[in-house]
């Protein structure tokens, strides 16, 4: 089976630091940062784990301020 | 395989919709709300109905829903969208009409707004956000609160000698000869979402096909109300919530007639 390569992008400054697409994610490639903020003063989500992301858009379709693009590729 | 490659407009799987503008939402982090905002932009793109949408937001949390999607929007007064909607659709017989709204807004101010409309069979959708609590108005008890649930006016919890039994006002719209499509969903997970998704669909292709009045309420969290974190207020959602709001249809007439 061909494997689904994919990365997520997180608009930083629209993130409020829920936390639902890191509870949502079934695979931990997102985590909130621990020392930087946006300009709304929440810590917001961003990849870890670039390489584990199979682009499932869990994230994405959970987050209530729509801040997540998710872009998919079969692996060659 | 390089991220940058994966970041090809081709390989766009998910974004914001598009009906969903740029400005910030003004609800508190990991509301319910936004979710829901998403779904309704993302039914009505696919109904391509962007130019013949009319919603009425209500008073409440979702007051500012029309500065969030790019639709034609009323402003009615507290608890009065379902009368406002009504006439709205009488005079536009060919707009999709939504009324949004929330627990305090049609459970308690807007009952009999909401339950005459709804026996009407008026050809709108009732959108329901019941999360038991006034939200907007700093965390206050509604008619739909919980039985020995803590809110600013019930600080020892809800008690039945002095406050009555929480409202399922969806289970009275059942019973409602004028309702086509009744039911209850939730968006606390990606199948719950999905699930949400198809029956906002259903509901509007019942008001553009004259089926009747359709009410889809969404159990939801107000994490800030109830003083929790977003994902714990998920969690206490699904143990104390489902068990007396059930999810599932309550009613669906247009299965019956096919």
């Amino acid at each position: 089976m061909a494997k689904m390569k994919g990365a997520t992008v997180v608009n930083i400054e629209r993130c409020k630091g829920c936390n639902l697409c890191v509870v949502a994610c079934p695979l931990n490639v997102l985590a909130l940062t621990t020392k930087n903020v946006n300009q709304k003063g929440y810590n917001y989500a961003h990849t870890v784990l670039e390489d584990t992301c199979t682009g499932c858009t869990s994230c994405a379709i959970v987050c209530p301020d729509g801040c997540i693009t998710v872009y998919r590729k079969k692996e060659e | 395989m390089d991220i940058k490659e994966i970041m090809q407009p081709e390989n766009l799987v998910y974004k914001k919709p598009e009906l969903l503008n740029d400005k910030n939402m003004h609800y508190c982090p990991g509301c319910s709300h936004g979710v829901v905002h998403k779904l309704v932009s993302e039914v009505i793109a696919d109904m391509k109905m962007e130019e013949k949408t009319i919603g009425v937001s209500p008073v409440g949390c979702a007051v500012f829903a029309y500065n969030y999607i790019d639709i034609d929007w009323e402003e009615a007064a507290h608890g009065r969208a379902p009368a406002l909607a009504s006439a709205i659709k009488r005079l536009w017989p060919d707009r999709l009409v939504f009324t949004y709204q929330g627990d305090g807004d049609l459970a308690c101010i807007g009952t009999a707004e909401t339950i005459h409309a709804l026996n009407r069979g008026e050809n709108i959708t009732i959108i329901f956000i019941n999360n038991a609590i006034y939200g907007m108005t700093g965390g206050q008890m509604a008619p739909t609160t919980l039985l020995g649930m803590k809110t600013a006016t019930c600080p020892y919890g809800r008690e039945v000698a002095l406050h009555g039994y929480p409202l399922k006002i969806t289970e009275v719209a059942a019973q409602l000869e004028g309702t086509c499509y009744v039911t209850r969903q939730s968006v606390h997970t990606v199948g719950a979402i999905n699930k949400a998704k198809k029956a906002l669909r259903k509901a509007f292709d019942n008001s553009m096909a004259g089926r009747g009045a359709s009410l889809v309420e969404i159990v939801s969290t107000c994490n800030s109300g109830w003083k929790m974190s977003p994902e714990k207020a998920n969690i206490w959602m699904t143990e104390n919530m489902f068990p007396y709001y059930q999810l599932g249809d309550l009613k669906d007439t247009t299965v019956e007639t096919k």
